[in-house]
């Protein structure tokens, strides 16, 4: 439990004041997507998401995430084990590297891989010479995606593994445990709330990013977009119903990403790093 | 213009089997049902629903005349901007772009296609033209008539960035045009007229698209420089809410589409990409270019639906500016007329 303290007549006014502000910056337009993508009725919600440049945009957007979120996650894990577990030098700058994608724009997340796989950039031309596509396609979006969410796993497990210290591994190890035996039955048990907390957030903003990814996209529409793209296309195109449907889809998944979030941090808070802990 | 004798000559080959893959269409249509292909068109913002019915009418002509699936994928974004990312490595067939310079772009700095390409097809490769007009909200109530009206305190003006659109070039070149033919007009005085109108512009969308839906949509600024076919569409798409304003002078806008050639022979795709681009010269696609409120070659075309077509005078890019070269040197560039009045 938290301490708190009781400073009547303040206390109140702040609580509303945060109300207010969560309120309309938050729920109000929220609201409006949901509002404006029903504005019509049911069907003429549903029609423009059925449409295959629609459907289309929903799977790349979930290949893009299934192809990004695992990497990032044994990344982070990855990180997390050497900066947690290991002294060696120039680890700070390491730890700084990790958070940099956090501070940078993405367009520039997306650009850095246009300098350096575009027709123009420094391996376009072998690139051309066999055939490779990387920019405007499926693998320069996942790219793209992989280098902006590339902190979100590793920043969730570093504090809790400093936290939790590495007494049990050790005594597993005593007891003859091999490095793989002790990974699998001591540390990933030990980190796995913490683990699908970060995977669950890297999963929403890899789903929801648009900046990096509308750089390295070309938006082909019903090839390189992905949902977040598919909305702007459609506002774009006057399909104004169609942009707030496709819109809502996406924050149907930050709901249900804040749902999953609350309850882990409600039944889970212990093993979560010691910044959730509430 | 450099000359690449191995470029060349690969194009040679590649233009004769374009030829014999002509002559052996019919046979070969009926012989087998081909593998079904895919175009891609990247194209500026205000063609969207051009090229949804031309790629359709299209794609049933081919399946007639040929026997096989056509795909034509569609990319759009202000002109400049879509260029870029052909000169990036976007694998255009065909660019259909808001103005040639544009293009020339691609041909210099990516050489994806000869320095010659306007001269391949008719009309200096543009096979409509249009305008660019007002729009304003209905009634007209800041009374703007013509581009004086501007720059009036209190009136904002809606354009998108002329460095990565199409349209917005258009815009300041027209807006410079009528300032250096006022009584005693000068490069210096158009210049001033220039600043002043940008200092009326709260904010510079990427595209035509993106200020079309600024104005209309979001309710921003009392009056919008546009394409006249965007604002023809504004009008179908937004009901009576507004009116069409044509000044007493703009500029002829020649939107222009080129094959991409290196692109084309790596898809194996040049026959069918330069039927495309014919097939925008053909009655049927005219036809479309006028419904959709672009200026038709076509004189039937154009005397089916001239009507919404007001003429008025308009300069010409190369009579007015001296080609697209030079106007984009002396306005666009790093550190051109653009840049300097709208950093002041």
């Amino acid at each position: 439990m938290n301490p708190s303290i009781r400073l009547p007549g303040i206390a109140p006014l702040f609580v509303a004041l945060t109300l207010a502000i969560l309120g309309v910056l938050i729920v109000f337009p929220l609201g409006v997507v949901f509002q404006q993508a029903f504005s019509k009725g049911f069907a003429a919600y549903l029609e423009p998401l059925t449409q295959p440049d629609a459907l289309h945009a929903i799977r790349l957007t979930l290949i893009v995430a299934a192809i990004s979120v695992p990497l990032n996650a044994v990344f982070g894990v990855a990180a997390a084990w050497a900066v947690a577990r290991f002294e060696f030098k120039g680890k700070s700058l390491l730890v700084t590297f990790i958070d940099l994608p956090f501070s940078m724009s993405p367009v520039v997340s997306g650009l850095v891989w246009v300098l350096l796989f575009g027709a123009q950039g420094w391996f376009g031309p072998w690139l051309q010479e066999h055939n490779v596509k990387i920019i405007f396609a499926t693998s320069g979006l996942v790219l793209a995606t992989v280098l902006v969410t590339l902190p979100f796993v590793a920043r969730e497990l570093i504090p809790l593994m400093q936290d939790q210290g590495a007494d049990e591994e050790a005594a597993a190890l005593t007891l003859g445990a091999g490095g793989f035996t002790t990974f699998w039955r001591v540390t990933l048990p030990n980190i796995k709330w913490a683990l699908l907390y970060g995977v669950l957030l890297c999963n929403a903003r890899a789903m929801g990013e648009f900046g990096a990814v509308s750089v390295v996209s070309g938006s082909v529409r019903g090839l390189t977009t992905t949902l977040p793209l598919h909305v702007e296309v459609l506002y774009n195109d006057y399909e104004f119903v169609g942009a707030f449907a496709a819109a809502s889809i996406l924050a149907s998944l930050g709901l249900v990403t804040l749902v999953i979030k609350t309850f882990l941090e409600w039944r889970h808070s212990g093993e979560l790093s010691a910044g959730r802990r509430h | 213009m450099t000359f690449d004798p191995t470029l060349s000559r690969r194009r040679l080959i590649a233009a004769g089997a374009a030829v014999a893959g002509a002559a052996a269409l019919p046979g070969l249509a009926q012989a087998q049902a081909r593998k079904p292909l895919t175009l891609l068109n990247v194209s500026y913002d205000p063609t969207r629903e051009l090229y949804k019915d031309v790629n359709a009418a299209f794609g049933a002509f081919w399946r007639k005349r040929t026997g096989q699936t056509l795909t034509i994928n569609q990319s759009h974004g202000g002109s400049g901007k879509q260029a870029r990312a052909v000169i990036d490595g976007l694998e255009a067939d065909v660019v259909t772009l808001a103005l040639a310079y544009d293009i020339d772009e691609i041909a210099t700095r990516a050489k994806l296609l000869p320095a010659n390409w306007q001269s391949r097809l008719r009309n200096n490769s543009a096979p409509y033209t249009s305008t660019i007009v007002f729009l304003v909200r209905k009634g007209n109530p800041k009374a703007i008539r013509d581009w004086s009206d501007l720059i009036k305190p209190g009136v904002q003006v809606i354009t998108p960035n002329p460095k990565t659109s199409g349209g917005a070039r258009w815009n300041y070149l027209a807006a410079y045009a009528w300032a250096v033919k006022q009584p005693g007009g000068t490069p210096a005085k158009a210049e001033a007229y220039l600043s002043a109108l940008f200092k009326n512009v709260p904010v510079l969308d990427t595209g035509a698209r993106g200020s079309t839906t600024t104005f209309a949509e979001r309710g921003l600024g009392d009056v919008l420089l546009a394409w006249e076919n965007e604002a023809y569409l504004s009008l179908e798409e937004f009901g009576p809410k507004f009116d069409i304003v044509y000044p007493s002078l703009s500029i002829l806008a020649e939107p222009t589409v080129a094959l991409v050639d290196k692109n084309v022979d790596r898809h194996g795709t040049r026959l069918a990409a330069t039927g495309y681009l014919n097939f925008l010269y053909s009655p049927l696609a005219q036809d479309l270019i006028g419904k959709h409120h672009f200026r038709p070659r076509d004189p039937k075309a154009l005397a089916k639906y001239g009507a919404k077509f007001r003429k008025l005078p308009l300069v010409t890019i190369d009579g007015q500016f001296g080609g697209w070269q030079k106007a984009q040197a002396t306005h666009f560039a790093d550190g051109g007329v653009f840049d300097r009045i709208y950093k002041s």
